[in-house]
């Protein structure tokens, strides 16, 4: 027999019993679905890593006060008092061959007023370097320069949601005053979309202004230790030398002893992408479980039917075997009649699967439904229909063909 | 010449609980291209048990089977499956034909596990239901023909593969005189065209059709009689 023909007979059996087929695919299709879900989501969490490295260039460093405690948490963002601007002057100054740029990051959480509206965002101080560490351009007017830094001038970038929020869109708010914690600044630009970040953060929901003009107006006066972080740009290729180099200058400025523990933290692109994953990868674990044990149980009802099947078509086997069917002959038969159940489940279980990723998108899931998870649900499928049903088709070619025709 | 079947002292044994019975006795039998063979005896001699080890389907538990000149005892399932499926044509009391099938695919079955071509397939399946008279009845399932109409499928269906012998256990069993006079003239037919044929009956008039005739008691053959053959007549049993 030719393959068609054998799936002819197959479908033809299957046909015969509709509601029973669907419902032994079921523990497949949940199965296939679960597996089809959790690639979406790895995939899509692979994809904003990847989004992420591209907007916050791989060769980023951070530098955070305090240390990095024993669990692998740290405080809150600047929680400790650790790093001071002279550390950040040394970084720029000394470490010329391995750190491009190096910049401040101070950070608050404000209202910026504008005539019309308001719009409660997040405020930044730094230098004009820190546009060009995150690779950020301005779409409307400029970045502010240098010497609006020495300036302490009252002047502020805005991210691009922040400006269509309180001026509207296509409207340019360059040369318009908005005023923050009662001070008013001067727009002198909007930056580029950015986008989102992996855990669902609006980058562009961001005002940047002179880190000299934030201490003043914002903190309520200068200070010693950056109340921030230190954003570096490693030079090609320097990232992990840099890294080590920051390290051992501010160790050395710290007045570190040897095996004391760093007063300070670095932290790289690959381990913030990391810990981005990390959540994705519990729902991936949850998912994967799920399928398992789905494909487990979907596939042992498979078997539970086709032994069924098997038993209540005997006879037919007899018949069969009598004109001359060879024992592969039916094994072939009874496990393509098993690949058609699990195959069907698993085409199901696609469209499952990419429902569920849809839904699990709506809930700030990123997921991504690539082609290839065809592959996946088919392979699985598959997998399940060969492994559950070669024992009810090895049973049913064993048979002796004069006890299956006396069978009743 | 060589016998087309050969039993040497066969011996088929049913064991029950603690009793074993010997449904075939040390049969020694030979069957003969160009034999029209009436099997008979009464209910529970063995004739059954008889046509299943000629027929491939049941293996003898002692002695030796031979299916012109080749060792059955000795073959492969797959082997036997193909002697089954090219050597041997086997019509059932039960008819047996596959429900919800239809006529022409019944019969093409054992093309089909031959291997056999679609379109030939097709073509040979049809040729063989035309030769016992179901030309219009190709595609009616078994459950809309009636009980010498399936019987009918079931012979083209053992015909069809061109088998070198037909063996049928109680082909008329469960037919009137007039249907079992007919399939009577088919078997006569398919001997004259030389295949060999055994069949089974319990009716003397049945066996008056063939060319020789078997009588069997308690697994062992009794009596091997030579006859000259009435003629199959349709006109004559309506
Ligand atoms: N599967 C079996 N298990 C046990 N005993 C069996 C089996 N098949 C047949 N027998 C026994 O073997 C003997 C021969 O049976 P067989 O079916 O060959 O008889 P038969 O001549 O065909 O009878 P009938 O004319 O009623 O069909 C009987 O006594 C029967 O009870
Ligand atoms: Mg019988």
């Amino acid at each position: 027999m030719n393959p068609l023909q054998i799936l002819r007979v197959a479908g033809r059996a299957l046909m015969r019993n509709k509601l029973r087929s669907l419902l032994t695919t079921l523990g497949v299709v949940i199965g296939v679905g679960a597996v089809i879900a959790m690639v979406a989501l790895g995939e899509g969490a692979r994809a904003k890593v990847e989004a992420s490295f591209a907007s916050m260039g791989a060769n980023l460093l951070i530098v955070l006060p305090g240390s990095v405690t024993s669990g692998g948490a740290r405080g809150g963002f600047g929680s400790a008092s650790t790093l001071t601007w002279d550390d950040l002057r040394a970084i720029q100054n000394e470490l010329g061959s391995s750190v491009a740029y190096a910049a401040p990051q101070l950070r608050a959480q404000g209202q910026v007023v504008s005539e019309d509206t308001n719009w409660s965002t997040s405020i930044t101080g730094t230098s004009p370097d820190y546009f060009l560490i995150r690779n950020w351009a301005c779409t409307d007017g400029t970045t502010f320069s240098k010497s609006d830094v020495e300036g302490s001038n009252k002047v502020v970038v805005l991210g691009a949601t922040v400006a269509e929020n309180l001026f509207g869109v296509g409207v340019s708010p360059v040369g318009e005053t908005v005023r923050i914690k009662n001070n008013p600044f001067t727009v002198v630009g909007v930056l580029a979309r950015k986008g989102q970040s992996p855990m669902g953060q609006d980058y562009d929901d961001a005002t940047f202004v002179p880190y000299t003009t934030f201490q003043t107006k914002v903190q309520g006066g200068p200070q010693k230790f950056i109340a921030g972080g230190i954003f570096i740009s490693a030079a090609p290729g320097q990232v992990s030398r840099a890294q080590e180099q920051v390290s051992a200058l501010l160790r050395d400025r710290h007045r570190l002893g040897e095996g004391a523990d760093n007063d300070f933290s670095i932290r790289n692109m690959a381990e913030m992408a990391s810990e981005q994953q990390d959540s994705a990868q519990t729902l991936a674990i949850l998912l994967a479980s799920i399928a398992a044990v789905s494909l487990l149980v979907g596939g042992i009802g498979i078997m539970n039917i086709m032994l069924v099947s098997v038993t209540e078509r005997t006879r037919e086997i007899g018949i069969r075997m009598a004109i001359g069917a060879r024992p592969r002959d039916i094994l072939l038969q009874f496990l393509v009649e098993a690949l058609t159940l699990s195959m069907l489940g698993g085409v199901l279980g696609l469209g499952l699967g990419i429902g569920g990723a849809a839904i699990g998108a709506k809930f700030g899931w990123p997921t991504e439904i690539q082609p290839e998870v065809a592959m996946v649900a088919i392979a699985f499928s598959a997998l399940v229909g060969v492994v559950f049903g070669l024992y009810p088709a090895r049973k049913a070619s064993q048979l002796d063909p004069i006890e299956a025709l006396r069978f009743e | 010449m060589t016998a087309v079947m050969k039993l040497e002292k066969v011996v088929r044994t049913y064991v029950m609980g603690d009793q074993t019975l010997r449904a075939l006795d040390e049969v020694d039998f030979e069957a003969n291209a160009g034999d029209l063979l009436a099997v008979m005896g009464t209910s529970g001699s063995g004739k059954s048990t008889l046509m299943n080890v000629l027929g491939c389907l049941d293996r003898p538990t002692k002695g030796r089977y031979l299916l012109a000149g080749e060792e059955v005892s000795s073959m492969s399932r797959d082997q036997l499956a193909r002697v089954r499926n090219k050597t041997i044509g086997f019509v059932f009391q039960s008819f047996n034909l596959l429900s919800r099938t239809s006529a022409i695919e019944n019969v093409e079955l054992p093309l089909l596990y031959g291997g056999v071509p679609t379109a030939e397939r097709h073509r040979r399946a049809k040729e063989a239901l035309e030769q016992v008279g179901l030309g219009q009845r190709l595609d009616h399932k078994p459950n809309q023909l009636s009980g010498g109409q399936q019987q009918r499928v079931a012979i083209a269906r053992a015909i069809v593969g061109r088998p070198k012998v037909v063996l049928a256990d109680e082909p008329t069993g469960n037919l009137d005189s007039r249907t079992s006079i007919e399939v009577m003239a088919m078997f006569q037919r398919l001997w004259r065209e030389g295949m060999t044929v055994l069949l089974v009956t319990h009716e003397p008039d049945i066996a008056a059709y063939a060319s020789r005739v078997i009588t069997m008691r308690d697994g062992k053959i009794r009596s091997d009689v030579k006859q000259e053959p009435r003629v199959a007549d349709v006109e004559e049993a309506a």
